[in-house]
């Protein structure tokens, strides 16, 4: 059963210099209970793909295409649907949980306030769910009086985490969620995100999906069930997670997967590379195949068209020319 | 609270110097169309010119001497500041509750959907209203509500606080002295209520941008509800500060609007003395003016560590 599936979808945002494609012409699937990674530089689109499944892009986003979440395109529902499908069907892990949280409410009842929303547990019970959350993402239960500045940045993000689970949703999409934090932290954080996901979603009732947004590779090879890559606005490679990792097909994945080496690697060791040049900025995309200013492998075609994203082997697909060459 | 007394002191000493340093007789004033002794004239003088030091260790031992007289109307200053702190309490007090109530109301309409057409309309009249002086907009109420032109009839009183011989203590009376108040708490409300508004504005699309926002609007939360529970609450902590601490400026207001419509407070006593100059009672109600703002500053910090939890901890 497929829980997410964009269409085709384009977003431009409109400024006064003119229309800026951010996601042009996604289509990309996550079924019920999978994890899928969304990875690619800043700027690359993953933000705006992932904002734009429950309509949460600002105001001067023009979007196209369409997102089925359970069968039902989030984009043309009637905000009263919208709604009473936001968070208790699918919920955000926010990137940076200091100006995600409201400053001055405590952190318990910005918890209650989705589960008190969307009647997901009598009212009476409520209190007890908060407890049990933020028992689950390992804080004292006691904790839901402390506002977010009396909280680390590790210990806001777990509230982020508790608050996502709340309602129980079918899918959570995680927008970077460690980046903000400490590299211990953000292990233990990821950790947690991820058991909780595997956990709770093997449950009687339905099975949990994720999108994790991340720039690292590394991560989302080992977190993963697949991974789909970004560049200016396009997927350009998707396929297990662990297939891509170790063997990248796209040339920028494979830089994108040199970047993060794996340790004890020594052809890694020995060939650290990097990216030359710096992501194109989407109002001003190069011809033909967008990533073939920065390709070390580029031929005077990919100039000139743009090649599709195709199957290059079973359950891979990947949009380059030289793919299999 | 101890910037609040340091702050306290430094006018106490300050008032002292600023009022000595004021061009005037007040002896020729006191004399004036009296038939004095020109001998009582010097010793008067020379009671007056005492040492500086010697003036001011006598001020600095009671500020608040009661027994210090107007020289313009012979009586005790703080006696009369005691009488005139009331009508001004009451033209202020419900003019800066008016104006704020308003203008965080108009604020938080224009400031949630800024560039719309209520946002266009409030941001323009109040801009006008803002930049218009107290006493100017005082006249124009007055010449067009209480003398009446183009057919309109005068409705309310010119000035004053009560009809003569009105019995304040009634009903009837209070009713009387509500009829006066209308024009000249009017006027402070259309000043004020625009600062207000554009403070709350500006604040409320300061809010507007911070991603707990998208977070409420992710939960599921109708708009008002974004606005209500999240936005509204974090924009007022700036402006209610700010309200406290405009009541500085409120002060200058009274004197000019309590001027124009012989409204019986502090402010029209300001005038009185000026005119004087009184010095005594100058002195006496600058210390007055001061200590109330003072007071409001205070206020306002106290009400910020209560509100905002981030100052409490």
């Amino acid at each position: 059963m497929t829980l997410l599936q964009f269409r085709d979808l384009w977003v431009d945002y409109s400024s006064s210099a003119g229309n800026v494609p951010a996601v042009r012409g996604v289509t990309l699937d996550v079924a019920a209970g999978e994890t899928l990674g969304i990875a690619g530089e800043s700027g690359c689109g993953k933000t705006t793909l992932a904002s734009a499944v429950l309509r949460l892009l600002p105001e001067n986003a023009q979007v196209r295409g369409e997102v089925l979440l359970d069968g039902v395109d989030t984009l043309t529902m009637k905000w009263g649907r919208l709604r009473a499908v936001r968070w208790s069907q699918a919920a955000i892990v926010f990137q940076g949980a200091l100006h995600a949280l409201n400053p001055v409410q405590r952190i318990g009842d910005q918890i209650a306030e989705p589960i008190r929303l969307h009647q997901t547990v009598p009212d009476k019970q409520i209190g007890a769910r908060v407890g049990e959350l933020l028992t689950q993402v390992g804080l004292p239960a006691s904790r839901a009086k402390s506002y977010p500045h009396q909280l680390s940045g590790g210990q806001r993000q777990r509230v982020m985490i508790a608050m996502a689970l709340a309602c129980k949703p079918a899918l959570i999409i995680a927008d970077e969620p460690t980046t903000a934090l400490d590299v211990m932290v953000q292990a233990q954080v990821l950790d947690l995100l991820t058991g909780l996901v595997r956990d709770l979603g093997t449950g009687p009732d339905r099975g949990m999906g994720m999108i994790l947004i991340s720039h690292d590779l590394g991560v989302l090879g080992t977190t993963c069930d697949r991974i789909a890559v970004m560049y200016a606005g396009q997927i350009i490679e998707s396929g297990p997670a662990l297939e891509i990792f170790d063997n990248p097909k796209h040339p920028y994945t494979r830089a994108l997967a040199a970047a993060f080496p794996r340790i004890g690697d020594p052809a890694a060791r020995y060939a650290p590379t990097g990216l030359p040049g710096d992501p194109p900025y989407p109002g001003d995309l190069p011809t033909g195949c967008a990533f073939h200013p920065r390709c070390p492998i580029a031929a005077p075609a990919c100039k000139l068209g743009a090649p599709a994203l195709i199957e290059v082997a079973p359950h891979r697909t990947a949009a380059c020319y030289k793919v299999d060459q | 609270m101890l910037r609040a007394f340091v702050t306290l002191a430094f006018v106490i000493i300050f008032n002292f110097f600023l009022f000595r340093m004021l061009p005037g007789d007040p002896i020729g004033l006191y004399a004036r169309g009296r038939n004095q002794d020109p001998e009582q004239l010097v010793e008067l003088r020379r009671a007056l010119n005492k040492p500086l030091l010697e003036q001011f260790l006598t001020y600095l031992r009671n500020p608040f001497d009661s027994t210090i007289d107007s020289t313009r109307f012979s009586r005790p200053v703080w006696e009369m500041i005691g009488e005139r702190v009331w009508p001004t309490l009451l033209l202020l007090g419900t003019a800066i509750l008016l104006a704020s109530l308003i203008g965080i109301w108009v604020g938080i309409r224009a400031g949630w959907k800024p560039g719309g057409r209520f946002d266009r309309m409030s941001t323009g009249t109040t801009l006008i209203l803002y930049s218009m002086p107290e006493f100017w907009l005082g006249m124009m109420l007055l010449i067009v509500f209480s003398v009446g032109v183009f057919g309109i009839p005068g409705m309310f009183p010119v000035g004053g606080i009560a009809s003569p011989g009105a019995d304040t203590s009634s009903p009837m009376g209070w009713l009387n002295v509500l009829w006066h108040l209308v024009l000249p708490c009017t006027t402070l409300v259309l000043i004020y209520l625009a600062d207000y508004a554009l403070v709350m504005r500006a604040s409320l699309i300061d809010e507007r941008k911070q991603e707990y926002l998208t977070l409420a609007r992710a939960k599921g939360l109708r708009d008002t509800s974004v606005r209500k529970r999240h936005a509204v609450p974090n924009a007022l902590l700036p402006t209610v500060t700010l309200i406290f601490l405009s009541l500085g400026f409120v002060v200058t207001g009274a004197i000019t609007v309590e001027t124009v419509f012989s409204w019986p407070g502090l402010g029209l006593l300001t005038y009185e003395a000026l005119r004087g100059p009184d010095i005594p009672l100058l002195q006496a109600i600058f210390l007055m003016f001061s200590i109330a703002v003072i007071a409001a500053n205070l206020l306002a910090e106290l009400l910020y560590v209560i509100f905002d939890p981030r100052v409490r901890s």
